[in-house]
């Protein structure tokens, strides 16, 4: 981002002080990355969610806007902006009007620490992970705000609920992720994708027999964290109306589920960046195409990492259509009983094998990597013995 | 040292300090006082990065915001009732204490703007301080970390402690 | 240009502040926030003096110190707070004075 202010002053604008290109710059690349990638991502995002869902309960899902409906995100927008302000009469005003710019807020500067490619990040941050952990704080201040503003019990009750669930669920996912931060010895992001190499056996993943273990809590506790299903307890339709955002409609509602979708990505490439080697390709790849710098093996490295989070967005949204919703005193259980001490198992392990094995033990990594190619393909299996016994075509277009 | 994009931004973030801390202070609603400490914590947090001290801002917005202040919103919406949203946050003796408090400020300003600071040098640039930071807190200053663990364990002991009374008390009622 | 004056008088705006708050609320949580307004003008203050003098770590390591005591400070208080509006049913510092002979 420096240099590429450095670059414009120089060159282009060299009349006006540097600050303020850098400052321009700056502004610039967060509404680039907001309206070119976020904004498409979660639109996307909310019509390929109703569409599997649609096909998870034997319905059809939104198909009349644009082909197969795809535009449906965009006829939603619309019409969530021609909406009336509504405000209720009982709301906390300044709250309700302020709510979902924090939820929105806490979610969207996420997006600065966390990388496309080896060059495409807006800033690298020395703490990128804290970062991210830290503004995803900031949301749940937002929902308690909402949960609090709309003057309604439904969402206050919701609020409470997302305030509870966040800040317990923030201890595991921190655990988690101390696993990778000891291997990699480094809280940036990019580092953390430099220690591990584009082939499973070279992820941190099967670094060793904990990690596995440190995934799966680390997948669980944020998909809790983003109040998803199974874990959506503070807007739980049936019991809570829609929680923390009952009183909510038009743009404000829109903000606030704007940034539920854009947080599944978040989710994917947090999951990316730890345990599964991030943006990595194969080095031979890169250095066939021109070197790690030029444009295409960038682009193969963001098509790399938005494919694998891609895996994890989809994941997650079966999940929601999959498993039943869990209790509000199971969901604690699960986290204070379970999860974390199994994350604080995991890392006296990971720190123990460290100093065991300083050099790391290839046979458990390909011992490992071998289990979870096995895993997979039972899954696959699994899949088509299903199919072929309730005599389904595999229909590989979803939008059929 | 200080750049104009660090001056705009100090000033940007004095002005988010001062207006949560005069919610806080002024408020007569306690939910707008819990949730303008939201403000200030992320202005200091700003204050520490302007100061090179990127991993205790960081830190600052984890424990402050994640931890401190949702729990601060829990307790004032627990303790109102949740039918009751006109909270009063009522002043006492304010007619004595903003004189001395408006006092004591420039006794404080005269303080920082006439002592010679000891400066060294300049100010160099700012270098990521995190792996100092760990290193530092399991050599040197080993012993006060453990002791603020023990600290922690404490106080995690006590809540829990004072917190399950309450339960009781409103079962048997 | 920003020196280290304008940290310092920042931080002493929000300690005063702190010191208003917890001497004119009645509420107990009123006063709990003013304590961390106080807590965080010391860290920011130490902080200040680390950048401008030496340089070294210690003055981030002392404030990170502040902010775990301030967690603590924070969840044993709220603990009394909620102890003591259970029993109350007010948590005003005006009410709750049975020990006041």
């Amino acid at each position: 981002m420096e240099q590429l202010a450095i670059t414009i002053h120089e060159n282009y604008l060299w009349g006006a002080p540097l600050w303020a290109v850098n400052l321009i710059v700056m502004f610039g690349a967060s509404a680039v990355v907001l309206m070119l990638f976020v904004a498409p991502f979660a639109g996307i995002t909310s019509f390929v969610e109703r569409r599997i869902a649609a096909r998870i309960q034997d319905r059809i899902g939104p198909n009349r806007v644009g082909p197969q409906g795809i535009l449906q995100f965009l006829a939603d927008g619309i019409k969530s902006l021609m909406k009336e302000d509504l405000i209720p009469t009982d709301a906390d005003k300044p709250l309700f009007i302020l709510a979902p710019y924090l939820v929105f807020l806490g979610m969207f500067t996420t997006f600065v620490a966390i990388p496309f490619s080896s060059k495409l990040i807006v800033s690298d941050l020395n703490v990128g992970l804290l970062f991210i952990f830290a503004t995803s704080a900031i949301t749940a201040v937002g929902l308690v705000m909402a949960g609090w503003g709309s003057g309604s019990k439904w969402s206050m009750l919701g609020g409470m609920r997302a305030a509870a669930q966040i800040i317990s669920y923030e201890i595991p996912t921190g655990l988690a992720a101390l696993c990778v931060i000891l291997l990699a010895g480094s809280l940036s992001l990019q580092t953390i994708i430099a220690g591990q190499g584009a082939y499973p056996w070279q992820w941190y993943l099967f670094n060793n027999p904990f990690n596995p273990l440190a995934f799966f809590i680390l997948l669980a506790s944020l998909v809790a964290e983003g109040n998803r299903a199974p874990f959506d307890l503070p807007e739980a339709e049936s019991e809570l109306v829609s929680g923390y955002n009952t009183e909510y409609s038009g743009m404000r509602f829109l903000f606030i589920f704007f940034a539920e979708w854009a947080n599944l990505y978040i989710i994917g490439a947090l999951v990316t960046v730890l345990f599964l080697g991030g943006w990595q390709i194969p080095v031979g790849v890169s250095e066939w195409a021109g070197g790690v710098a030029s444009w295409f093996p960038q682009v193969l490295q963001f098509l790399t990492f938005f494919l694998k989070v891609l895996v994890f967005v989809f994941l997650i949204i079966q999940l929601r259509w999959t498993l039943p919703r869990v209790r509000m005193d199971q969901l604690m259980e699960i986290c204070w009983k379970y999860l974390v001490p199994v994350a604080f198992v995991c890392v006296m392990g990971v720190a123990l094998w460290m100093i065991i094995w300083p050099e790391g033990l290839p046979w458990m990594t390909y011992l490992l990597t071998a289990v979870a190619g096995l895993i997979v393909a039972y899954y696959c299996y699994r899949v088509i013995w299903q199919l072929r016994n309730t005599k389904a075509t595999l229909e590989f277009n979803p939008f059929v | 040292m200080m750049t104009p994009m660090q001056d705009l931004a100090f000033a940007a973030l004095s002005g988010i300090v001062i207006a949560a801390g005069c919610l806080i202070a002024f408020s007569r609603n306690l939910v707008y006082s819990a949730f303008a400490l939201l403000g200030a914590f992320v202005g200091v947090a700003g204050y520490f990065v302007l100061l090179g001290a990127d991993f205790v801002a960081v830190i600052q917005l984890l424990v402050y915001i994640g931890g401190i202040m949702v729990l601060y919103l829990f307790a004032v919406l627990m303790t109102s009732g949740i039918g009751d949203v006109t909270l009063t946050n009522r002043s006492i003796a304010t007619k004595a204490s903003a004189p001395l408090c408006i006092v004591l400020i420039i006794l404080l300003g005269k303080l920082i703007y006439t002592t010679e600071w000891y400066v060294a040098a300049e100010p160099t640039e700012i270098a990521p301080t995190t792996a100092a930071i760990g290193n530092a807190l399991l050599t040197e200053y080993l012993l006060p970390f453990e002791l603020a663990s023990v600290l922690l364990l404490g106080t995690l002991v006590g809540t829990v402690a004072l917190a399950r009374r309450g339960v009781k008390v409103i079962k048997k009622s | 240009m920003i020196q280290m004056q304008h940290f310092l008088m920042m931080s002493a705006v929000i300690f005063v502040l702190g010191i208003y708050t917890v001497v004119t609320r009645k509420n107990v949580l009123g006063i709990l926030l003013g304590t961390e307004l106080v807590l965080n003008a010391a860290a920011l203050n130490i902080v200040i003096f680390g950048f401008y003098g030496n340089q070294t770590i210690e003055s981030s390591i002392y404030a990170l110190f502040v902010i775990v005591l301030a967690a603590a400070e924070a969840a044993v208080a709220l603990a009394v707070g909620l102890t003591l509006y259970q029993n109350f049913k007010t948590i005003d510092t005006t009410e709750t004075r049975e020990l006041k002979g």
